[in-house]
């Protein structure tokens, strides 16, 4: 019996030649890491235990990216844990405001995590790795701080799920829809505890912003991870910047799935998530008379240059509704920096867009777009969970670039095509 | 150890548990002050220490925040039955030590206010408000080990010598 990728890079990085589904194992890490909100705790324990050292410095990430720039006193203590933290075992990977981005999506840009490697993080988005087909998860606080100490984190070997995507998108389809219909057809547990493997022609033909985005949210099905097996565009995204060499690993051909899905998506239209899960989600003309309050692009689900050129391509030349509050928050400072070289930082606050260092913040209702009682937002990111972007009565809505773009200027959720055709 | 029984229903969300607004708490009393807070405001009044929570399905879904159980500890919650338990939600509960049982059947019989008592060694529980007794499947060794152990750092010190 052949193994899935999953199986054969968990293999590669514990002991014996092969895994099973439902072993446990010890797994050795290429990376561990925390943010601003998982890793202090995480650094409690660690100094509680007594672990003295870290394994390996070079293996270790700290990003400040939720509430940063510190939006109270509170957070700023936690953010300066971090920082001590980091001086105090010379950890490299650690980045200032001004340099830091969101994890997700800084990572993999700085050449940190690539094909084959197996990292663990303690935030649930960790998933988002596969797309650069290696093995990612997310973990808790207690296991970063064990990893911290050993390196290792237990793991169970997952199930494999394949899903096997056929069919050419249509216009102002992109990953976002594709990950919004698979949650929908399966569920929010309907991948609980297992490995997504995303293939097939029109995976074949994503380009790699995509692919994070449907990695990122393998967790709002309950996988353990998302994985796209690492081809060309793979090799194109990681070449000049990955740091370490990669291994690009790929399923035999009678590896064993539990479940496969084949889904013809030709003829898939814009997907939206209505409150209060991810898989309550509707072909976006059937929420076109929802009103908005705000709107927010960004996020490490939608917050790279693809997505900002995609709404920038709808707002150019137009003007945010008077009745909503429209945030863009690139993703890191390189994506910022890229949008500006391109001019669509300019198209956007032409467009009276508010543009925002790159953060976490109104994702998690955290800061920089808190939702009041009664107010309703469309947001690129991957939860609409109640009280996820603020009070207990207001409402997320999910959806892609295209549709949250389209929506701001009108002021209702709305199909890309009314706007821009 | 037996507990009142306070129910929830399917995918409860570590954001329903613990809302984020409180993540830059780390102190386990203050969390516990808003324990289940984004599900239901008056839960912390209402219940006390001793209780169990039980879930649906998903129990635990969404964000890794530890802080989630973490706030059922410290509230003094016993232990957590569900239908099932997302997956980093299960793990952190197991390395920090906060007993999680999956039983469907219990969990699904039992309403608020019925009185439960829970023996995770014999794998029984018993609804004494309902007269039923369930059982559920021993953890596999390597998670018992944790468990036994107290937790991961208390399994990770071992493992280290120190």
């Amino acid at each position: 019996m052949g193994m899935t990728i999953t199986e054969k890079i968990l293999a590669a990085h514990c002991e014996g030649d092969r895994v099973e589904p439902g072993q446990y194992v010890i797994a050795n890490v290429d990376l561990c890491f925390g943010n601003d909100i998982t890793a202090p705790i995480a650094i409690e324990q660690f100094e509680k235990a007594g672990f003295g050292r870290v394994f390996d410095a070079a293996r270790i990430a700290l990003v400040p990216d939720h509430f940063t720039p510190n939006k109270d006193i509170q957070a700023a203590t936690r953010a300066a844990e971090l920082r001590q933290f980091a001086r105090k075992h010379s950890i490299e990977h650690y980045w200032e405001v001004g340099r830091v981005g969101i994890e997700h999506a800084l990572l993999p840009e700085q050449g940190l995590v690539g094909p084959g490697d197996l990292v663990v993080g303690a935030d649930s988005h960790s998933c988002t790795y596969g797309a650069v087909g290696a093995f990612s998860t997310g973990v808790g606080s207690t296991d970063l701080a064990a990893c911290f100490a050993t390196g290792t984190v237990w793991l169970r070997v997952p199930e494999s799920m394949k899903f096997v995507f056929t069919g050419e998108l249509r216009r102002w389809v992109g990953g976002k829809d594709l990950i919004l219909h698979t949650i929908a057809r399966i569920g929010v547990d309907g991948a609980l505890y297992r490995a997504m493997e995303f293939c097939g022609p029109t995976i074949e033909n994503l380009p790699i912003d995509d692919r994070f985005t449907m990695c990122n949210m393998a967790i709002e099905a309950g996988g353990k991870s998302g994985i796209v097996p690492p081809d060309e565009e793979t090799r194109q995204y990681c070449e000049g910047r990955l740091q370490r060499d990669a291994v690009y690993y790929a399923s035999d051909a009678d590896a064993a799935y539990v479940e496969t899905h084949e889904w013809d998506v030709s003829g898939l239209g814009p997907q939206v998530a209505a409150p209060f899960l991810p898989s309550n989600v509707h072909p976006v003309e059937e929420l076109s008379d929802v009103a908005l309050d705000q709107v927010v692009i960004g996020s490490c689900t939608n917050g790279r240059i693809s997505d900002l050129r995609v709404a920038a391509e709808i707002l150019r030349g137009r003007k945010a509704a008077p009745t909503v509050r429209v945030i863009v928050l690139p993703a890191t400072q390189d994506i910022y920096r890229q949008a500006l070289r391109e001019g669509l930082i300019e198209v956007f606050i032409e467009a009276e867009v508010a543009v925002s260092t790159p953060t976490c913040g109104p994702c998690l209702g955290g800061h920089m777009g808190v939702l009041a009682a009664g107010e309703r937002a469309l947001s690129t990111t991957n939860r609409n969970f109640r009280t996820r972007m603020g009070h207990y009565d207001s409402e997320v809505y999910l959806c892609g670039p295209a549709v949250a773009a389209a929506s701001a200027v009108t002021g209702h959720i709305t199909h890309p095509a009314e706007v821009a055709g | 150890m037996e507990g009142r029984c306070w129910k929830f229903g399917d995918d409860v969300n570590t954001d329903e548990i613990v809302p984020a607004r409180y993540l830059s708490l780390t102190d386990e009393k203050e969390l516990a002050g808003h324990c289940m807070e984004g599900t239901d405001p008056e839960f912390v009044r209402k219940a006390g220490s001793g209780d169990i929570i039980v879930g649906g399905r998903n129990f635990g879904c969404g964000s890794s925040r530890e802080h989630a159980p973490l706030a059922i500890r410290a509230f003094g919650i016993q232990c957590v039955v569900a239908r099932s338990f997302a997956r980093i939600f299960f793990r952190n509960a197991v390395n920090i030590g906060l007993p999680i049982l999956e039983c469907p059947e219990a969990a699904g019989d039992a309403q608020t206010g019925d009185v439960l008592t829970v023996d995770p060694a014999r794998g029984v529980i018993v609804n004494r408000t309902r007269d039923k007794s369930y059982r559920f499947p021993p953890f596999s060794p390597e998670v018992q080990a944790v468990i036994d152990a107290g937790g991961l750092i208390p399994f990770t010190r071992k493992k280290l010598r120190l």
